[in-house]
């Protein structure tokens, strides 16, 4: 059973894309010592914060959840967003977290994704673990394309202040 | 005297020790430590390159480098600073004054490209160009009306974007074409610091729009957003009769607009909304990409054919492995 783990700032970007996905997905959270324990094998989704020299690209919290030897165990690729206009840097956290774990990196994205990301993204998923999960509509993260600005992001926003 | 003291807010000194929004120390770590002046860049190395540039192809590039100068200067006095009143905590304040005199550093440098390559006088006629080309004018113009005093701060915010993340396009296009084509290329890397740049000020400003704008009613938000369409679609029309102009006689015109709708969604992604080109019109051409971020490495699983997947095993990794 292959699962998704994502980070996403509050900037939202990559929340967005994996809502468009559509597929069950965990979050790991902006702050805060609870992270998701995965129980199986699982693919990261993550943006990228590298300055003009790379450094910094794999966010604090994502770091946190890596650490873990348990987790490390069961991540199976990396997913990572990022922003061609950083030039070399683009998508960097991919990189380094590829490199770190000893996983490939499945696929780059910009920003939010378009669709044509969201439909391969969906396509190389089904054929990396054979199948599709059938989603529960409460367990899809909220969001998407089309409502940009969500209840999520607010109780994200109220829980933080 | 006593009046003055009693009326005004207490000053405060700002603590970057208390933050109220940690993006505010995110992005000033990153606009910081990606600092950068002009002469960084060796720019003479581009002499006999310039020299293999037909006279018009050199026209339209000193040209392109004068209606960028145009945006960043705007940026730079007016843009920027408009957004300091509606700044959320000092700490943003003090981002938007790195913002601002960052643009003036990018409106510097487009000086150094014509004082290392061109001669005075047709730096001075291009000067004359972009006070008299209509479509500049326009789309300047457009967006300093949103700027003025009075206006309502969202929608300042959304002309903010707008200018970082895609008026500024229709000439970035022409250093990365050149670089592609390994003309002008030590020019094309102070235009890569300058797009980074850019991409982090509309990033930032896009997601301040964002806070501002969550806890709105539903109406409002809907009127912001029926705003900011409307304004990518008047702005689009008037980048389109800009970039026929000057790219109509290198037949590139159909190539830079590709690269617009591109960067018209990304625009529009910064402040949480959808795409609004679809993504047929939105193939850029693959040097153009390339030459954006040279070097990143491209190759994906899920973009190729056949390939094997490389299953991971546990490595012991420690906070410091990971280059903080």
């Amino acid at each position: 059973m292959g699962g998704l783990v994502y980070f996403s700032s509050r900037s939202g970007n990559t929340a967005r894309f994996v809502a468009d996905l559509g597929l069950p997905a965990e979050r790991i959270p902006q702050s805060g010592e609870t992270l998701p324990t995965p129980t199986a094998p699982f693919i990261l989704i993550c943006p990228t914060y590298a300055d003009g020299e790379g450094r910094g690209a794999v966010p604090k919290q994502v770091i946190r959840f890596l650490n873990d030897p348990s987790r490390r165990a069961l991540l199976r690729g990396v997913i990572a967003g990022g922003n061609r206009n950083f030039g070399a840097t683009y998508a960097r956290a991919g990189d380094v977290i590829a490199q770190k774990c000893s996983v490939p990196v499945l696929y780059r994205f910009e920003l939010a994704g378009t669709e044509t990301d969201v439909a391969r993204v969906r396509a190389g998923l089904k054929k990396f673990w054979g199948y599709l999960p059938d989603v529960p509509s409460e367990s899809i993260a909220q969001g998407g394309r089309s409502a940009p600005l969500t209840a999520a992001h607010l109780e994200e926003t109220n829980a933080r202040q | 005297m006593k009046d003055n003291v009693e009326t005004r807010a207490i000053p405060r000194a700002i603590n970057w020790n208390r933050l109220q929004d940690d993006k505010d120390l995110e992005v000033w770590n990153r606009l910081t430590v990606n600092f950068w002046l002009p002469e960084k860049v060796p720019l003479s190395n581009d002499v006999q390159s310039w020299a293999t540039l037909r006279p018009e192809e050199q026209q339209l590039t000193i040209r392109v480098f004068t209606g960028l100068t145009l945006l960043d200067t705007i940026q730079n006095s007016v843009g920027a600073p408009a957004l300091l009143p509606d700044a959320q905590t000092p700490h943003e304040e003090a981002v938007l004054t790195n913002i601002a005199f960052m643009e003036a550093v990018h409106a510097r440098s487009y000086s150094s490209v014509f004082s290392t390559l061109c001669q005075t006088k047709e730096v001075d006629e291009a000067f004359r160009w972009s006070e008299e080309n209509p479509h500049l004018q326009e789309k300047a113009r457009l967006i300093l009306d949103k700027y003025d005093a009075g206006g309502d701060p969202n929608k300042r915010k959304i002309a903010s974007v707008f200018l970082e993340s895609f008026l500024f396009y229709s000439g970035f296009y022409l250093p990365m074409y050149w670089s592609s084509r390994a003309k002008l290329t030590n020019t094309a890397d102070l235009i890569r610091l300058i797009i980074r740049d850019e991409a982090i000020h509309g990033y930032y400003i896009g997601y301040k729009f964002q806070r501002a704008t969550e806890r709105l009613p539903e109406a409002e938000r809907a009127a912001l957003k029926e705003f900011a369409f409307s304004l990518m679609f008047e702005l689009y029309d008037i980048e389109a009769r800009y970039t026929e102009e000057l790219y109509d006689s290198l037949g590139l015109t159909e190539d830079v607009k590709a690269f617009l709708h591109y960067n018209a969604n990304k625009a529009l992604q910064n402040l949480g909304y959808e795409a609004l080109f679809p993504d047929s019109a939105c193939e850029v051409n693959p040097a153009i990409l390339a030459a954006l971020s040279p070097d990143s490495e491209n190759h994906d699983f899920f973009s190729g054919s056949g390939s094997s997947y490389v299953i991971g095993k546990a490595v012991a990794t420690e906070d410091e492995d990971w280059d903080f």
